[in-house]
């Protein structure tokens, strides 16, 4: 088992299939949340559908309504199990925050580059120093 | 993160639910940005409409308007974003009456906390201008980027739900832009030719925000050999922002911060990037190449000030929109553009006058279905780096070029 440790975290701990992709996020400019699949074209998990997934990508991206589009998401059920970035915004925290979501960022690595798509990791925001553990490489 | 008396005592619901609930929403955020302790704020701004609440959001909001009135207040001044319709135009832009009743359950909620709805994204041209060194919790990445960048304001980006806990707290959580260090230019770019159109501004942002990446980059721009208008860096803003989730920016000897390029910048801080004309105009080619016909032709993101209305107008004279032409500005600059003859004139040559909304948070998505809009011209670079999600294919042109492609239906070569 190979474990990240990360600079922070909140939520509870979850466990999924990662869906993995060196590129942003933003649930506004790159989701269908109707359909709960990733629909910006040129967003590299595009067409690929994020609901109960791990999402691991790089970077925070866009405007402030994820702050509120996480709890919407989450009040219908279409919605990711967690999300791992490299680096986050501040809107990513506070909607993560209204949405009692799992969340988790800082890593020594760049992560998109260390976990597998479709691995089943594990994301701890319990543990001292919080982190993602991949559990089974092979989905 | 340090408490005061007075915040210990929100946290112990002292002062009510809606309270007790702001300030431990403002240090789960907190704790995980690092902020130390809270820092008093002026202003909030709230972005809230009713696609990104859902009706999920909109019920929570209403449970938090029914509190007591002495509960539920907010104590700063506290104004909202633009909203997801105009009441006045929604049919015409086929919105569905489920999209209208969310719209008015939560208007009636921010009503209730004492929230003014302004439902401007120019509120730095039209409410209040932030001062220098002026703390707010602002929401809308193009408000941040420009009061801190502009007018040398200290806002990260906040949320509709944190912006909201602000307005109730009167305080943010001190991390960011809050802070001195968090300023400092960590990328700086060459800016061969500086752009002169609001659309090469805008793709300029784009390229800047591109390079930069994320939240935590403060790019500063070298070699813009004029002081740029309050439009064009609206315009820069926004995009930058939109492209690059940035929140603030310099630009030598012209932004307030950057007096001098060491004002901002460490001597060991090299060139990351030299921008051209050429450069510009690719990444708007790259759009304009996905794009002959035209379904609709949109100028919004941001709302527009009372001289783009000015300039647009002019364009439109004598001119007849041969597709859906759509102009948003703000609740405080309409009723001007209304006085002054500006909105007649845009009407008169077919275009469609909105006010107090914006485009990509009008169920964008139901308003390309119901209307069978695809392609979509623009000259604002924010809405076409978000459109692409909505199923829009957008082309990024100037003012003029779009006015061209309403009349015509089609871009030009």
């Amino acid at each position: 088992m190979t474990q990240f440790p990360a600079k922070a975290a909140m939520g509870k701990r979850v466990r999924g299939r990662a869906l993995v992709a060196k590129d942003g996020f933003s649930a506004r400019y790159d989701l269908d949340r109707a359909k709960g699949v990733f629909s910006r074209p040129e967003h590299k998990l595009a067409g690929r559908s994020y609901v109960g997934r791990v999402l691991v990508l790089d970077a925070a991206k866009g405007g402030v309504a994820t702050a509120w589009m996480l709890h919407e998401m989450q009040a219908r059920g279409i919605v990711p199990a967690a999300l791992v970035l490299n680096s986050i915004n501040p809107i990513m925290v506070q909607g993560a925050a209204l949405a009692d979501f799992t969340m988790i960022s800082g890593f020594e690595t760049d992560i998109t580059l260390a976990v597998p798509d479709g691995a089943l990791v594990e994301v701890d925001p319990e543990s001292d120093p919080p982190c993602l553990r991949i559990l089974d490489e092979a989905e | 993160m340090r408490l005061t008396d007075e915040e210990t005592a929100l946290l112990r619901g002292e002062a009510g639910a809606a309270r007790r609930w702001a300030i431990d929403h403002q240090m789960r955020v907190g704790r995980y940005l690092g902020a130390a302790d809270f820092v008093p704020v002026s202003q909030a701004h709230i972005m809230a409409d009713t696609e990104s609440l859902g009706a999920a959001g909109v019920a929570w909001l209403e449970r938090m308007a029914a509190l007591p009135q002495a509960e539920r207040q907010v104590r700063v001044p506290t104004i909202t974003d633009p909203r997801g319709t105009d009441f006045a135009a929604a049919h015409r832009l086929k919105q569905r009456d489920w999209m209208l009743d969310l719209e008015r359950r939560a208007i009636a909620a921010f009503q209730a906390m004492g929230i003014l709805m302004t439902d401007t994204c120019i509120n730095y041209q039209t409410i209040m201008p932030a001062v220098r060194g002026e703390h707010m919790a602002y929401g809308d990445t193009g408000v941040v980027i420009y009061s801190n960048s502009v007018l040398g304001a200290r806002s990260n980006f906040e949320g509709g739900p944190s912006a909201l806990a602000a307005g109730l707290t009167g305080r943010t959580p001190r991390y960011g832009f809050h802070l001195d260090e968090q300023r400092r230019a960590t990328l700086m770019v060459e800016i061969a030719d500086t752009p002169h159109d609001l659309a090469d501004w805008g793709a300029l942002g784009g390229i800047v925000g591109r390079l930069a990446g994320d939240y935590w980059q403060v790019p500063v721009l070298r070699g813009i050999d004029r002081v740029p208008g309050s439009d064009e860096l609206k315009h820069f803003g926004a995009a930058l922002a939109s492209y690059g989730s940035v929140a603030l920016f310099h630009i030598a000897g012209i932004t307030p911060e950057a007096v001098r390029l060491d004002d901002v910048a460490d001597p060991a801080l090299a060139v990351r990037a030299r921008i051209t004309a050429a450069d510009i105009q690719a990444f708007q080619q790259a759009y304009r190449a996905k794009v002959d016909k035209v379904d609709v032709v949109v100028f919004a993101a941001p709302q527009l000030s009372l001289l783009e209305m000015q300039t647009l107008a002019g364009l439109l004279d004598g001119r007849r929109a041969s597709v859906p032409l759509l102009v948003v500005t703000s609740p405080q600059v309409k009723p001007e553009a209304d006085r002054m003859g500006l909105t007649a004139r845009m009407e008169a040559a077919g275009a469609l006058v909105l006010s107090g909304m914006c485009f990509y948070n009008s169920y964008a998505r139901e308003m390309a279905e119901a209307n069978q809009w695809r392609s979509l011209a623009t000259n604002s670079a924010k809405l076409t780096n978000i459109l692409g999600g909505y199923g829009y294919i957008p082309a990024l042109l100037s003012m003029a070029a779009c006015v061209d492609a309403a009349c015509t239906g089609r871009i030009g070569r």
